[in-house]
């Protein structure tokens, strides 16, 4: 054991307080579904939990309790449910948990969830809205779409200043200030704007620590592994934003990334090739699928899914508290568009990642159940390689069905591909010495 | 453009019209749309389900649908992933094969899949290729605002193609041309639903589908004089069951599995090509073209699974679908791996199931080319409501 876990035990804490931390989020949500405590159901591309909080709403976050019965290998028993009740094998699979969760009275694998009050989701993905509409006519709650307009196309993006941003912002915060009257309604508490400013101040950290965080992953060897270990920092970004808890965690995970990086304590015993993880993970073989990689010294060092499940918090955009819903709607706006943005228009982030994380190998996930995320990578990368030499893996599975997940043929392909990023260094070992 | 692109129909019988629209509507060359270019013109690609084509006609642009095409997707294959719905592809292939030059692609975020269209398009062809952000909270009481809007950042991007602008008095002529395509439509679906006899399946949709693909003059002109002779056909009715089809609003079901429909039963409505019918009444000529075009589209419009609006809950307005058409049973379709229609299957059925109207489920893809089967259940499930 080296000092740094024996003595500060600072390395590998993102990793412990996050699952505990994530733990007891769930309790917190078990003990208000025992209470009969209605929740807010919400989406982690914009939760706006901060707003949400000034209600003391419970959020409720259904990809991750669809996607943790994928984790626990249960997911077989609640995709079939949602079958048997008419739903089809090739729609959404996190929709699918989430409908026979709910026909089982919130009965999860990590607890009880609560049932919803309201739901409040953007456009970030359509299933959303579609997945709202089934609460909807299951509980007769309200749902509401907080519309954010996307990029209109590559690199057409427009910012503060600009009249059609400003055109997008002021609907965005029109939206917000009907939700807020729709909470007061449904929480029967007034909305208090000092509670704003509070919650998101502890979301601004958190934003602005999680970029610093995964930049420190430029570092040689890389600090985390941005899948696996990305996935638990994911979850208190989710679970625990506008809170302090929350905001103190990130604190520390960039205190533990800094530590690691300065004694360069990599995520495995030699660091091969360096890699990025592009599309949604293969939860239901997670462990198996990273070791499929790290067993051929591949580290994950970025992943498309750390920014757009972050909601894009991961620019780390920073609310004025002078002018808090202004600043909240420009946020969302800027925020949930760089979300999308990072699924339909990746390709140029991506070259550039390839240079500054100095990348070796892109691997591409797409999967059965997500068409936002998967519908496009084969074009995506058509047009890095178009610009690049990076090695590429393009490989299908799914987040939740393991009926469309192929172990043995995913690691034929994964060994192939790591046999082709070790002849390229010979190549170039080769070519730097002659 | 003072040019007619799709000639030939007139001085023929109405059976040789039909087949004149047929030969149109799957030719996956686009003829008129050449023709309109050869001619110099410029083309909007607009895919489904819904666009403010009056928007491109003021601009003096072809506004064209994309809705797929019997085309195999060789190239675009390469572009996507599996599990995906046909149309993306093949509407792909269209352009990347050049059977379609556009000088314009818009789409909007319809559904996970298609949201993924314009940025594909536009890593492929050197156009532009854009999204138009529709409002996806229709209930907000800033969503009309923001529609004129985003209406007006179309209207400047039109105008820097067409080197021109596009001013008021242009979007107006525009809606005018438009009401009155909306009124023969409504027309054609009159006929459907108050003598379906008169006009099958197929040869309804060949009528309304050629609108997507030849300037909207022409299509009103080609309507005014078809309609009054379906009207005149000398057929009677027969004993068929009166069906509302549901579930094409995006991808088309092929005009086979229409004909299939037709020999058993009477399609007296359905949502084909919705968005060439999205807006229900007359736009208003008065007042800001581009605030009256965004309130039709939120306020005086119907429904579909890829709209939320609280006001139109979809089983519902099903429901009042079935009873203006007097249909005594649906059958509920999706397109294979469309998630919006899939979804939307089981709440109608569950509607459908308290109300006790029967129903049949089935999927389609555009380019299937087996009925068999789907005729021997269709079939089944007429007798056993024909001899209940």
């Amino acid at each position: 054991m080296t000092d740094a876990t024996g003595q500060n035990g600072i390395v590998g804490r993102g990793n412990r307080d996050g699952a505990q931390l994530f733990r007891e989020w769930f309790q917190d949500l078990s003990n208000a579904a025992q209470d009969g405590r209605p929740a807010a159901y919400v989406f982690v591309m914009g939760s706006l939990a901060e707003l949400l909080r000034v209600f003391d709403l419970p959020v409720v976050f259904p990809e991750i309790n669809s996607l943790q019965t994928a984790v626990r290998r249960v997911a077989d028993e609640y995709l079939n449910a949602a079958e048997d009740y008419g739903y089809s094998p090739d729609i959404c699979g996190y929709v699918k948990a989430d409908v026979a969760l709910q026909l089982r009275g919130g009965e999860h694998p990590m607890g009880r969830v609560p049932k919803p009050a309201l739901a409040v989701y953007t456009n970030a993905c359509n299933t959303y809205i579609k997945w709202a509409e089934i609460w909807e006519r299951m509980y007769g709650i309200p749902v509401f779409t907080l519309d954010v307009p996307g990029s209109r196309s590559a690199g057409g993006q427009t910012w503060p200043g600009d009249p059609q941003f400003e055109a997008d912002r002021r609907y965005v915060e029109g939206q917000i200030r009907e939700l807020i009257e729709l909470c007061e309604r449904v929480s029967g508490k007034k909305f208090d704007i000092d509670r704003l400013r509070e919650t998101m101040g502890h979301a601004n950290s958190m934003s602005r620590d999680w970029q610093r965080v995964l930049e420190w992953n430029r570092s040689t060897p890389s600090v985390f592994n941005a899948l696996t270990d990305g996935t638990i920092f994911l979850g208190v970004s989710n679970a625990l934003r506008g809170t302090e808890q929350g905001s103190q965690y990130f604190r520390d995970l960039v205190e533990e990334m800094e530590y690691k990086a300065r004694l360069a304590i990599g995520t495995q015993r030699e660091e091969k090739y360096r890699l990025i993880f592009v599309g949604v993970p293969c939860y239901p073989i997670f462990r198996r699928f990273n070791e499929m990689f790290t067993e051929s010294g591949g580290a994950f060092v970025s992943s498309t899914y750390l920014w757009f499940a972050s909601g894009g918090t991961d620019l780390g955009y920073q609310y004025s508290l002078e002018r808090p819903l202004e600043s909240l709607a420009e946020g969302v706006l800027i925020n949930v568009r760089h979300a999308m943005d990072s699924m339909f228009f990746q390709d140029r982030v991506l070259a550039e990642m390839v240079q500054s994380y100095r990348v070796d190998g892109v691997v591409y996930h797409p999967i059965k159940s997500c068409r936002t995320v998967s519908s496009g990578l084969a074009d995506n990368r058509r047009a890095l390689l178009a610009t690049t030499d990076v090695a590429c893996l393009f490989i299908e599975s799914d987040m939740m069905d393991k009926r469309v997940v192929s172990e043995a043929q995913l690691k034929n392909r994964i060994d192939a591909f790591f046999e082709g990023l070790a002849s390229r260094k010979r190549v170039a070992a080769v070519g730097a010495s002659s | 453009m003072n040019i007619k692109v799709f000639d030939g129909w007139q001085n023929k019988s109405l059976e040789q019209v039909f087949e004149i629209c047929r030969e149109l509507v799957e030719d996956p060359d686009y003829p008129p749309v050449r023709r309109w270019r050869e001619a110099g013109g410029k083309v909007v690609g607009h895919f489904q389900v819904y666009f403010p084509e009056e928007i491109a006609h003021a601009a003096g642009m072809l506004p064209v649908k994309i809705r797929g095409a019997s085309v195999e997707p060789r190239q675009a294959e390469a572009r996507f992933g599996s599990y995906l719905c046909s149309i993306l592809k093949t509407s792909l292939e269209l352009a990347l094969s050049q059977r379609l030059t556009l000088d314009i692609f818009v789409s909007h975020p319809i559904c996970d899949a298609a949201r993924n269209l314009a940025a594909v398009w536009g890593r492929n062809m050197s156009y532009p290729c854009q999204i138009l952000y529709l409002p996806q909270n229709a209930n907000s009481a800033h969503a009309a605002a923001y529609l004129r809007d985003e209406y007006d950042r179309l209207r400047r991007e039109l105008e820097a193609i067409a080197g021109h602008e596009v001013g008021e008095a242009d979007l107006r002529k525009s809606i005018v041309v438009f009401n009155e395509n909306r009124r023969w439509i409504r027309e054609l679906y009159r006929l459907k639903r108050e003598k379906p006899w008169l006009v099958s399946a197929d040869e309804a949709y060949v009528l309304l589908a050629a609108g997507g693909m030849i300037p909207r003059e022409e299509h009103n002109e080609l309507l005014q004089a078809v309609l009054p002779q379906i009207e005149a056909r000398p057929a009677h009715p027969q004993d068929r069951i009166r069906v509302v089809f549901e579930g094409g609003f995006c991808e088309q079901p092929p005009l086979d599995l229409l004909r299939t429909i037709s020999q058993f039963c009477y399609l007296v409505d359905d949502d084909l090509l919705i968005g060439l019918r999205w807006i229900q009444e007359d736009v208003p000529q008065e007042g800001d073209p581009l605030q009256n075009l965004a309130d039709a589209y939120l306020e005086r419009s119907t429904y579909s699974p890829v709209q939320h609006d609280l006001r139109k809950p979809k089983e519902r307005m099903l429901l009042e679908r079935m009873q203006a058409a007097g249909a005594k049973a649906a059958i509920i379709a999706a397109a294979k791996m469309c998630e919006p229609g899939l979804d939307e299957q089981v709440a109608y059925s569950k509607a459908l199931d308290e109300q006790g109207i029967p129903y049949f489920v089935s999927e389609f893809e555009e380019n299937m080319s087996s009925f068999d089967h789907l005729e021997i259940q269709l079939e089944t499930f007429v007798e056993s409501l024909l001899f209940a």
